[in-house]
């Protein structure tokens, strides 16, 4: 028999939760409610803490018309599940989920309650209360790997990696791609760290490079520990991720790639606010404000920033795309031909390297 | 001046004590410390403690804090017999990741059959998942006399790391889309651990959690294996004249507390997590050995403790969300608990006394064995 307890149990489960809890009845005058659910501490200063800078640009933009609140450190898995259904509880009409471990907890939430919004950052499942939202953070590694190209005199850059998802292989693509263009005698080291933000792991990893001859560290983790890391063995050059990591201006951080929420999560809440608010898949760029290029210092030669901007400027502009063939796969087949630029699907599942990059995917 | 004097035997009033005195100490001190950051202080502790039991989302919190509590107790109830023995497992939390990936493994094998068999498979295969986990200290010490602790402790590294390996390689979802994770085994029926009563939060693993509570006092109580480890841990000497092998004690030990911790696992991963992921481990196994503590190593100690746990965790939650609280001062708080009991803990076996007044050694009860106790 399919139908057994479990299946009946489940079903009068789910019943009974939405029949006993309900929405908080609230009146038109009231602020919206915006919730955000972060993975880190809001003090990380990277990932987490651009988020939470969006969140206050929010608060900034409208004033009395919406109150936020938000939940840091939230573990992804079940205990996900239970601060997203107690966001709802206490009342929030729109809720932004900041990381893709995040991803089938918003979902069945957003299952529960469709009169609340849900929005989730970096996933792909989509509902008509739940939106996705991105950054083509490759546009700009594409810059950065131009500046790490022409600045290494070793020919050997690093890339710490965090998880071997599609984001990041991408930005190490992108990052090999455009080094290779700037300097074709470029080599790159990857190390997995397998981990968003643990200043241990991420200096192991930075000093493991140093020591191989690496010197210059590019990173997809959000301390500052490979940065502390370059200081100390100095003639090492790295570039701030996620947020400026302005700390260590002028030398080692010669750049950075931050992350800038604040003109989404304004246009979103309006929509709500404006009762325009739609489902929808959104990748936004350096074009929508969403990437951009920290301060490229003074240890950069002139000509090299002029390059990198004039880089910046075409991804903005839309007349260049940092996937553009002719491009190999690793194993030497073709991937984009001659003026082929990669669909946004292929980059969605991107899961090989170009041609060049030693090592494999960890798999 | 104050000193301090070894009472002749624990006192037992102060035993049932010291966590009521803690937990109180714990809400002045965690007052304090909430009032510092500009919050009262009152509502705070109201929001902490009363909140998820009788607040206005009772309905939703109760459940819940069976949800969190259930692993807490398995893990610790399995723990605290080695506890007395004076056999230390450290590493609940890589016996935890082994028992998810085993069964989650073996009931993926069989996926998407339709059968009533494959959850209890999944369950045996998670407990001797965990036991095999817990056995490579438990043989090391036996052969080499390793210490369990370092040895359990560090293989919680190794087994993160195969949680990644198997998260990203062989157990990763085919229809993921090269994300990292499993299928999500909650959605597939077969081998979903759901609520079994409507509202209640009650799965499989809370009631594995009860019962487990029930054996253990069972076996504490009135079996023999449990009167070898109470005298193990009291007096080694005197065990092994009883007759009690100290490598089989061991084995049963550690076998235990990674068959139960193994088994928690395995009911999280096919219920409230759903799936194996990168970060499907989020502390239990750790947390378990301060509640283990917390409930004296005795089942119904551990049962309340595990419950209060949860207490501090839901409702910490509930302090940030509702009073904007750092998640950090929610640790802090969790932390003080540990501390304060440990510190309380002194009292049971020593007593307060002024210096200076006249104190009259009493040579009879400080010539009375410690194992009368």
């Amino acid at each position: 028999m399919k139908l057994n307890r479990r299946t009946l149990l489940a079903s009068g489960a789910s019943a009974a939760t939405l029949a006993t809890l309900g929405l908080p009845v609230r009146a038109q005058t009231e602020p919206l409610k915006v919730g955000f659910i972060y993975v880190g501490p809001i003090g990380d200063g990277g990932w987490t803490f651009q988020h939470d800078l969006g969140r206050l640009a929010v608060e900034e933009h409208f004033g009395d018309a919406v109150e936020t609140i938000y939940q840091e450190s939230v573990p992804e898995g079940a205990d996900a599940e239970r601060a997203i259904t107690q966001m709802v509880l206490a009342g929030a009409d729109l809720i932004f989920t900041t990381s893709f471990g995040f991803m089938d907890a918003t979902a069945n939430v957003a299952a529960q309650f469709p009169d609340v919004k849900f929005e989730h950052a970096t996933g792909y499942k989509t509902a008509d209360n739940l939106a996705v939202y991105d950054a083509r953070f490759y546009e700009g590694r594409a810059v950065i790997g131009h500046i790490a190209g022409k600045m290494t005199k070793t020919n050997k850059i690093g890339y710490i990696g965090s998880f071997p998802i599609p984001e990041v292989i991408q930005g190490i693509n992108s990052s090999f791609i455009h080094a290779r263009k700037a300097n074709p005698d470029v080599e790159m080291v990857v190390i997995w760290a397998y981990t968003w933000f643990d200043p241990a792991k991420e200096a192991d990893a930075a000093q493991a490079m140093i020591e191989q001859g690496v010197d210059v560290i590019l990173q997809h983790t959000d301390s500052t520990a490979p940065q502390a890391a370059a200081q100390a063995a100095g003639n090492v050059f790295t570039f701030g991720q996620a947020s400026d990591m302005e700390a260590f201006k002028p030398v080692p951080r010669i750049s950075s790639i931050i992350d800038n929420w604040a003109p989404y999560y304004i246009g979103r809440v309006q929509a709500a606010i404006d009762g325009t608010w739609a489902t929808h898949s959104f990748w936004g760029g350096i074009a929508d404000g969403e990437v951009l290029i920290g301060e490229i210092t003074e240890a950069v030669p002139a000509e090299v920033k002029a390059e990198a901007e004039a880089l910046r400027d075409q991804i903005a502009a839309g007349t260049y795309h940092p996937f553009t063939g002719p491009l190999n796969k690793q194993d030497g087949t073709p991937w984009l031909a001659e003026g082929q630029t990669a669909t946004d699907e292929e980059l969605r599942g991107l899961n090989f390297y170009v041609e060049g990059i030693a090592g494999e995917i960890p798999a | 001046m104050i000193v301090l004097e070894k009472r002749p035997n624990p006192s037992r009033a102060w035993a049932f004590a010291t966590p009521v005195l803690a937990v109180i100490a714990t809400m002045i001190a965690g007052g304090l410390l909430f009032a510092a950051l500009g919050k009262d202080p009152v509502l705070a502790i109201r929001t902490i403690f009363w909140d998820p039991l009788f607040g206005d989302f009772a309905s939703y919190t109760r459940p819940q804090l069976l949800i969190k509590a259930g692993p807490l107790i398995l893990i610790a109830v399995g723990l605290s017999f080695g506890f007395r023995a004076g056999i230390w497992n450290i590493g609940a939390e890589g016996q935890y990741i082994l028992g998810a990936l085993t069964g989650a493994a073996v009931g993926l094998a069989f996926y998407p059959t339709e059968s009533r068999l494959v959850f209890p498979l999944m369950v045996a295969a998670g407990a001797l998942g965990g036991i095999a986990w817990a056995l490579i200290p438990a043989l090391l010490k036996i052969r080499f006399g390793t210490n369990e602790i370092l040895v359990s402790l560090m293989l919680v590294y190794v087994a993160t790391n195969l949680l990644a390996y198997a998260a990203l390689g062989p157990l990763q979802n085919p229809e993921g889309m090269g994300f990292p994770g499993s299928r999500n085994l909650s959605q597939w029926l077969a081998a979903a651990n759901l609520e079994l009563f409507p509202g209640t939060g009650i799965h499989w693993g809370v009631i594995a959690a009860g019962l487990a509570v029930i054996v253990a006092h069972v076996l504490l109580a009135r079996h023999v294996f449990g009167f070898a480890v109470r005298l193990a841990g009291q007096s080694p000497r005197a065990a092994a004249f009883a007759g009690v092998s100290p490598s089989r004690l061991v084995l049963a030990c550690m076998a235990m507390s990674g068959g139960l911790a193994g088994a928690a696992g395995l009911f999280e991963v096919t219920g409230p997590a759903g799936q194996i992921s990168i970060d499907f481990n989020v502390g239990y196994g750790f947390t378990a050995i301060i509640v283990a503590f917390l409930g004296r190593l005795h089942p119904v100690g551990i049962l309340l403790a595990g419950l209060l746990m949860a207490l501090t965790y839901i409702g910490g939650e509930m302090a940030q969300l509702q009073l904007s609280l750092p998640a950090a001062a929610i640790q802090l708080f969790q932390g003080m608990l540990l501390f304060f009991l440990l510190a309380m803990d002194v009292l049971t076996q020593f007593r307060l006394r002024w210096k200076g007044a006249p104190v009259v050694p009493a040579p009879a009860a400080a010539a009375a064995p410690q194992e009368a106790s």
